[in-house]
């Protein structure tokens, strides 16, 4: 059953905390991007995705999602426990020794809710095409969702998959690139610049749509168009602007939130930002 | 086991044992589908692709993106083929294999042609020597190298029921054709050639027609071989091995790849660390390759059965 949005920003709420506490826990990881797609991830997990209850690797007649930019693990993690893959306080284990939370989502140890190791990046929507594919074989009408970075798109790969799926058709994939512009380095911008994204997406022979990334209406009323716009021939893919650090306000948009952790004083700040909904893990 | 003179009436390409192989795995498993990155001629799949076009994917010169839409495939159930020469197949790729294959566990068969100095003329970018080492260094990963136009279509074949990421190695040229139709294959199982006393020869690919050759010339000069296959390079077949050195007390191996990283460097391992007896390692010393004709190639660097004879003479000498 969809939720409302009151619903959506409290596990969005909830999700921000156990991001930052999970980070703060170890002292590592990666906030900034997890905070910018907490809203999305929600959204795609508690409201968009056909998915069953329980995990199965296949993900036969059911959405399936990718994660290709798998240092923001800490918001996939968290979400998924808050979609009942596993218990929350599984979340205290993340980056530790002998823990299913490994650094980056990994299938090695089983964790239910991943179907493809990721971090090293470029990756994931090769990976996400291919699911497709499998799905048009198995002549399933479910959809398969991929989320990027957007200095991710620097990665050659990224293009290839890009050209493939164009080419072929392949209709039933909801891409997605976080574009809040930074990456470790610094702005994209200035590393690198994507110039003007939605042309080259375009050009491409992808299907382009934008939305605001960090507020439920326009995830909403943008991935349900493009919903609709599935099996037409074409890949879709959402240029989805977040803030880096969203909701942690001494963390946003700033690229030097993306790999460091907060202090007791900084997660403490952070916390109070964002109140306890579901119960802590 | 009374000796044998291994002799062939035809020679045919390892690659098209691959090919036979798919057309025959399409044919018997829905499951099965191919990818091939713009050599669909050279690895022979054209078969497979006119027989199932609905399960074969040609992605054009995009080797990475072909090993994710491999991963992403088995997702769904597919039992994916990829199809490239052995370069592209391993070192262009090593990462995705690395991370969306091999560490993701995924059931993806990379299956590479034209590996080794045989491939001839188009010389060292192509002629990967390193790539067997690439791959065993993988956890999980199942290192395959066929010595003959049936054995490669066996492999091929087997590779359909096997569970688990899979480095198929196959080559370009004419072969003699020494193993029958229906031999049994299986997977981390060696076969023993010939039995002998006076030194082991672990050979495997192309190497095991050289390496029947230099028994030849061995037998002729009274030195009695134990000739044995090794096509699994991993999971090694320990067993087949030990038992083979415990009853000769010296060994060579041989294998048309870098002797650092190949068959020879885990054999090495092996009795070194279980059984230690001269050995030596017959490959290419640490070098890229160059153009030539494949046999002229084996010659100049020492992989042709004259050398084979010399190495087994210096290793026997040391026992």
């Amino acid at each position: 059953m969809s939720k409302n949005i009151d619903d959506l920003k409290n596990i969005s709420s909830q999700v921000r905390r156990d991001i930052v506490r999970m980070v703060h826990q170890v002292q590592s990881g990666h906030p900034g991007g997890s905070l910018g797609c907490t809203d999305f991830l929600v959204y795609l997990f508690f409201n968009l995705m056909k998915r069953k209850d329980s995990f199965d690797m296949n993900g036969l007649n059911e959405d399936v999602f990718f994660l290709s930019n798998g240092h923001i693990s800490p918001v996939f993690y968290s979400v998924l426990s808050r979609a009942g893959y596993f218990d929350k306080s599984e979340l205290s284990t993340f980056r530790k020794l002998n823990s299913r939370l490994q650094g980056h989502p990994a299938t090695h140890e089983g964790l239910p809710g991943i179907r493809v190791a990721s971090g090293s990046l470029g990756q994931g929507l090769s990976v996400a095409v291919g699911s497709a594919l499998a799905k048009k074989l198995n002549k399933e009408d479910n959809v398969v969702y991929v989320l990027m970075g957007d200095g991710e798109l620097q990665e050659g790969q990224i293009w290839e998959a890009m050209m493939y799926a164009a080419h072929n058709k392949v209709d039933n994939i909801i891409a997605t690139i976080d574009f809040n512009g930074q990456q470790i380095d610094g702005p994209v911008d200035e590393i690198n610049s994507l110039i003007d994204l939605k042309d080259k997406l375009e050009s491409f022979g992808w299907k382009v749509y934008e939305s605001d990334g960090n507020d439920f209406d326009s995830l909403s009323s943008t991935l349900e168009k493009a919903r609709k716009n599935l099996f037409n021939g074409f890949p879709i893919i959402n240029i989805m602007k977040t803030v880096m650090g969203k909701g942690v306000d001494f963390m946003e948009n700033s690229h030097k939130w993306h790999g460091i952790p907060p202090n007791d004083e900084q997660l403490n700040d952070a916390l109070s930002q964002n109140k306890e909904t579901l119960g802590d893990y | 086991m009374e000796r044998k003179e291994y002799t062939y009436t035809e020679k045919k390409d390892t690659r098209s044992g691959f090919g036979d192989g798919l057309t025959e795995l399409g044919k018997n498993n829905e499951n099965v589908v191919a990818l091939c990155a713009d050599l669909t001629g050279s690895l022979k799949m054209n078969d497979f692709k006119n027989n199932h076009p609905e399960r074969f994917f040609q992605v054009g010169i995009a080797e990475a993106n072909m090993m994710g839409l491999a991963a992403g495939l088995t997702i769904g159930g597919k039992i994916p083929f990829t199809g490239t020469f052995a370069n592209f197949s391993t070192g262009r790729v090593y990462d995705q294999i690395r991370q969306s294959i091999a560490y993701s566990h995924k059931n993806v068969k990379i299956c590479a042609s034209h590996a080794g100095l045989t491939l001839g003329e188009d010389g060292a970018t192509h002629q990967i020597l390193e790539d067997i080492g690439m791959m065993k260094m993988l956890p999980g990963m199942t290192v395959i190298n066929p010595c003959d136009y049936n054995q490669t279509k066996l492999a091929a074949i087997a590779l359909g029921d096997h569970v688990g990421p899979a480095y198929l190695r196959f080559g370009r040229p004419k072969w003699p054709i020494f193993t029958p139709e229906n031999a049994k294959f299986q997977i981390g199982k060696g076969i023993k050639f010939l039995d002998g006393n006076d030194i082991s020869i672990f050979a495997t690919g192309h190497m095991l027609w050289q390496a029947l050759e230099a028994e030849k010339i061995l037998f002729s000069l009274g030195v009695s071989c134990e000739v044995i296959n090794i096509h699994t390079i991993k999971p090694l077949d320990e067993k087949i091995i030990l038992e083979s050195i415990k009853k000769t007390k010296c060994a060579i191996s041989c294998e048309e790849h870098n002797i650092i990283g190949g068959l020879g460097e885990s054999i090495s391992r092996l009795i070194s660390e279980k059984h230690p007896i001269p050995f030596k390692v017959i490959g290419v010393n640490d070098s890229f390759g160059e153009s030539g004709k494949p046999l002229d190639l084996l010659e100049k660097y020492n992989l042709n059965p004259e050398s084979i004879k010399e190495a087994a003479l210096e290793v026997i000498d040391k026992k």
